[in-house]
């Protein structure tokens, strides 16, 4: 890992352990575990959007089914909580790996409509299961039991996403500077001249595929037992596009972009909340700006203004 | 039996003749700038909508619906004027994420300015059904295909025959090459996102008789449309059509004999299947990349 990133992991660090004490109440510290939760789902799609250059525009999809998987397994059949976690991320995993060879053949809009299409047929499901799921009202889910120790106070939630967090940095920033980062970047750049030199291009792909659909189910989980309550929109398309636009802004192949995005956009509907009907458009008209004024993502083009790399 | 299935194919056709105006107008869009508009069902709202607001406002049909196409017209040529051509050259999810964004935009406006209730408009020519061998036939979508067939017709001509239309389809087959030998090829891009929403618009007031409208069926509609044309191929017009009502037909089948709760699923687990065995749709062809 280079210098620059470990004063970047460090910052984190120090920001992520001060942030309980700043934020003056319970409202900020439910915002702010929020950032957490979308900042490890971003910076997983990061790896599969913004380095193996593989769109995908339904990866809540994938988020559903972990929540889903974490309040179904426990309520109907009992199970513990971190073993549907797991079972969730395990059948998450598995039909990641199912679709991954026929879907990340594709290309470009191909690509994004198969994804697209993946996200909404789990949505479907999830509100038309209502036996199981509670259907559009969505269902409550239970807490989370940690070693007999279980787990209901924000403060405690906070911890656990933080660390997951900062887990997931270091790991990212690890992982993007190994053979796998420089084979993903590699194929971004060009699959031929890729499989050429010998990266082996559909597995690749597929790994990287598979682990961003693990995290974001994981986190789905953890966002369920956190909130409590699980409604389908946690899978809607709408979802999907938040995802991936929290990537674009903060910076395709960025890893403190992700952060920054996830950060910025889970704050952004919360200040926005004061345009009483407004609050869509405006969220719209951000966007676009966004997009027209800073392409390449906040991260990026600040580090290019600062001549600094990431 | 019989009849049934004679029911279930009108109603296919209808919607599935939707699909196909709003897929050809994502191809038209995609053939001039490489670019899926995700705000193409904010436009088949906008149609629906407008339609309703100006007949509601005492306007006699036929300004009222040419108002509720030509403006949405309006906003697909400011869309690009102000949104795409700025970033032509962008990645392709920033252009995806432009466009949603705008899409997001019209939506909350209509929702603001119109509220957030679901509207219909009177069919054009009574509601008193057709029997056509035992199944009934709504005059409003012998509307719908007629003027659906009519736009396909004239969309014909006009990129076979017009020197207007030959310059658009020069632009889709190469840019560059069409420069040089004189087309304004940022013309043909306004001109596509004009053609494209008045499209969709088109269908937003045709089908609304049938099928209500409310500032939020764009999402749907417009993913629909957006199947209809990866279905068909993106880019081919022929395919648009052909998608669009294939789409439309095996919705309404799979509704009537499947399940109706998952009737929306139907077009997405058909795009699935077809990506997964004839990448590049219906009619797209082989394509060589060159490397």
């Amino acid at each position: 890992m280079r210098g620059r990133s470990l004063i970047g992991l460090a910052l984190l660090a120090a920001a992520l352990a001060a942030a309980p004490f700043l934020a003056p109440n319970s409202y900020y510290l439910d915002i702010v575990i929020r950032m957490c939760i979308n900042a490890v789902i971003v910076l997983s799609l990061n790896l599969l959007v913004g380095y193996a250059g593989q769109i995908s525009l339904g990866h809540a999809g994938f988020v559903g089914l972990g929540a889903y998987a974490s309040s179904v397994l426990p309520a109907h059949f009992g199970w513990h909580p971190l073993l549907a976690l797991a079972a969730g991320a395990a059948g998450t995993g598995l039909l990641a790996l199912l679709v991954a060879r026929p879907i990340l053949r594709l290309k470009g809009h191909y690509l994004a409509m198969a994804t697209l299409g993946l996200g909404v047929i789990i949505n479907i499901v999830i509100r038309n299961e209502a036996g199981w799921t509670g259907g559009p009202d969505g269902m409550p889910v239970q807490s989370m039991e940690l070693f007999g120790y279980e787990l209901v106070r924000d403060i405690q939630w906070y911890w656990v996403v933080a660390v997951l967090l900062l887990l997931s940095v270091w790991g990212a920033l690890n992982l993007i500077d190994s053979p796998f980062g420089r084979a993903l970047r590699g194929l971004h750049g060009s699959e031929i001249a890729s499989q050429v030199v010998g990266v082996d291009v559909p597995r690749y792909k597929t790994t990287v595929f598979v682990l961003s659909a693990v995290a974001a189910s994981v986190m789905g989980s953890i966002l369920a037992h956190y909130v409590g309550f699980v409604t389908p929109e946690i899978a809607n398309f709408f979802h999907s596009i938040e995802l991936v636009t929290m990537v674009v802004v903060g910076g395709m192949a960025s890893v403190f972009g992700s952060v920054l995005g996830a950060v910025l956009l889970t704050a952004l509907p919360q200040a926005l909340a004061t345009f009483e009907g407004w609050e869509i458009v405006v969220f719209g008209a951000i966007l676009m700006l966004c997009m027209i004024f800073l392409p390449r993502g906040l991260v990026p083009t600040l580090a290019a203004r600062l001549r600094i790399g990431d | 039996m019989h009849a049934e299935f004679l029911q279930f194919l009108f109603s296919g056709l209808t919607v599935g003749a939707t699909y196909a105006l709003a897929a050809l107008g994502f191809n038209l869009i995609y053939n001039a700038s490489h670019v899926i508009n995700f705000a193409q069902g904010e436009f088949i709202m906008l149609g629906g909508m407008l339609a309703v607001f100006f007949t509601q406002a005492g306007l006699h049909w036929a300004p009222a619906f040419a108002l509720a196409v030509l403006l949405p017209a309006l906003v697909g040529v400011l869309l690009e004027k102000c949104a795409i051509e700025p970033v032509k050259d962008a990645d392709t999810v920033t252009l995806i994420i432009i466009t949603i964004g705008a899409s997001l935009v019209l939506r909350g406006l209509i929702q603001v300015w119109l509220g957030k209730g679901a509207h219909s408009l009177p069919p054009f020519s009574g509601h008193a059904p057709l029997s056509v061998l035992g199944a009934s036939l709504q005059p409003q979508s012998l509307w719908v295909f007629g003027v659906t067939a009519i736009v396909v017709a004239l969309l014909w001509y006009f990129f076979s025959r017009t020197l207007a239309g030959k310059a658009m389809l020069a632009t889709a087959y190469n840019r560059v090459a069409a420069q040089l030998v004189g087309v304004s090829t940022g013309w043909v891009l306004l001109m596509s996102f004009a053609l494209a929403a008045a499209l969709g618009a088109l269908g937003g007031i045709l089908i609304t008789p049938i099928t209500l409208t409310s500032y939020d069926v764009g999402i749907m509609l417009g993913l629909k449309g957006f199947v209809a044309a990866v279905v068909g191929g993106l880019g081919s017009g022929l395919g648009a059509v052909v998608g669009g009502l294939l789409v439309g037909v095996l919705e309404a089948m799979g509704a009537g004999y499947v399940s109706s709760a998952y009737k929306d699923a139907i077009p997405f687990v058909l795009i699935l299947l077809i990506l997964f065995f004839m990448p590049r749709g219906l009619f797209g062809g082989l394509s060589t990349e060159r490397v």
